[in-house]
């Protein structure tokens, strides 16, 4: 059973970074499966389908963009929606950006790879050396599972059956749970955000178009940036 | 065709999101304002994130027990100090469990 005993040391230990990344990439990954099944049921060629994983890699993004097209609906709206989804991404970057410190080349192929679960993971790291590897690790792992499962779960659409049954839809708040748990237990502002931030999602969403929800948790972040802000606006919008 | 245009557009759209907040101007990033706010907003999005992939099916907020069920058995392991896959696999296992024995 226990195989470090005859390890190499620091080889078969990975560190906590590295251990966190493969976890999430492989347990979030297998959800290519179920992104590929819809969107060649939706009618998008698996050409379409792998195309959206390669360039958009984005998930809830893509599954917005299918899911208008399964319902006939208009494809412009339909990437608005999807770019509603991605706007996220543009919150986390501006905190990764300090947290990673990356420029030039290195920072335009890091930036394809600002979603929510490398962010998760960068975030649940300690220091800086940590954080790059573990979005590192997490974004190369996540990259290559959810492509070759959209491809698998695309060219095998009929055989492919409810991911459900494995509970794969529990793992994902599971995952962001345990990934944010080390923040929300260390105390300070934190919980009363996270709570804020839940509520303001689940109250708007039957409301608003998906995606508008999560951007607007976003304002929760304003209560935990102390007493001296004078917040710029409450929306969570700031001036550039 | 137009699938194609509606495929591309939204690529070049969704990485012009990330890359904007990874490359926004330093002096913006200094600002204290948007360093707290971007040190924070983290974890309300998260938080969001979480809510909504426990209860809500599209726009529509559901009670799915196995799925609560699963969640419940990560806060559990979590507080118990388990390591992250272990709690990956109890809520796994629990929502799947409780669906094999015909719950939900």
């Amino acid at each position: 059973m226990n195989r470090s005993a005859l390890s190499l040391s620091t080889l078969a230990a990975p560190s906590p970074p590295v251990r966190d990344a493969l976890g999430v990439g492989f347990a979030v990954g297998v959800s290519g499966l179920a992104f590929g099944t819809s969107a060649v049921t939706a009618g998008l060629s698996v050409a379409q389908a792998c195309a959206l994983s390669l360039l958009c890699f984005t998930g809830a993004s893509q599954f917005a963009l299918v899911g208008v097209v399964a319902g006939g609906g208009n494809l412009a709206a339909g990437a608005l929606g999807a770019l509603m989804l991605g706007g996220r991404n543009t919150l986390y970057g501006l905190r990764l950006a300090d947290l990673l410190g990356w420029r030039g080349a290195r920072r335009a192929v890091a930036a394809h790879g600002v979603i929510d679960e490398t962010t998760a993971v960068a975030l649940a790291q300690t220091g800086r050396a940590d954080a790059r590897t573990g979005f590192s690790v997490t974004f190369a792992t996540l990259f290559v599972m959810w492509n070759t499962t959209t491809l698998v779960g695309a060219v095998a659409t009929e055989s492919i059956g409810d991911p459900d049954v494995f509970g794969l839809d529990a793992v994902g708040p599971a995952i962001f749970l345990a990934l944010l748990w080390p923040r929300l237990t260390e105390g300070g502002r934190a919980v009363p955000v996270a709570l804020l931030g839940a509520a303001i999602a689940l109250g708007t969403t039957p409301l608003l178009p998906s995606g508008v929800p999560v951007l607007l948790a976003a304002a929760a972040a304003l209560v935990g940036m102390g007493p001296a802000a004078k917040g710029p606006a409450t929306d969570g919008r700031v001036r550039s | 065709m137009t699938l194609w245009i509606a495929v591309l557009a939204t690529a070049a759209g969704c990485y012009l999101l990330k890359f904007a907040g990874l490359a926004a101007p330093r002096r913006l990033l200094d600002h204290p304002a948007v360093s707290r706010f971007a040190m924070t907003v983290p974890i309300a999005l998260l938080a969001a994130l979480i809510a909504l992939q426990a209860v809500a099916d599209g726009r529509e907020l559901v009670v799915d027990l196995p799925r609560l069920a699963g969640l419940g058995a990560a806060v559990l392991a979590l507080l118990l100090r388990a390591p992250f896959l272990l709690v990956i696999v109890a809520a796994a296992a629990t929502a799947a469990g409780l669906r094999a024995l015909g719950a939900g």
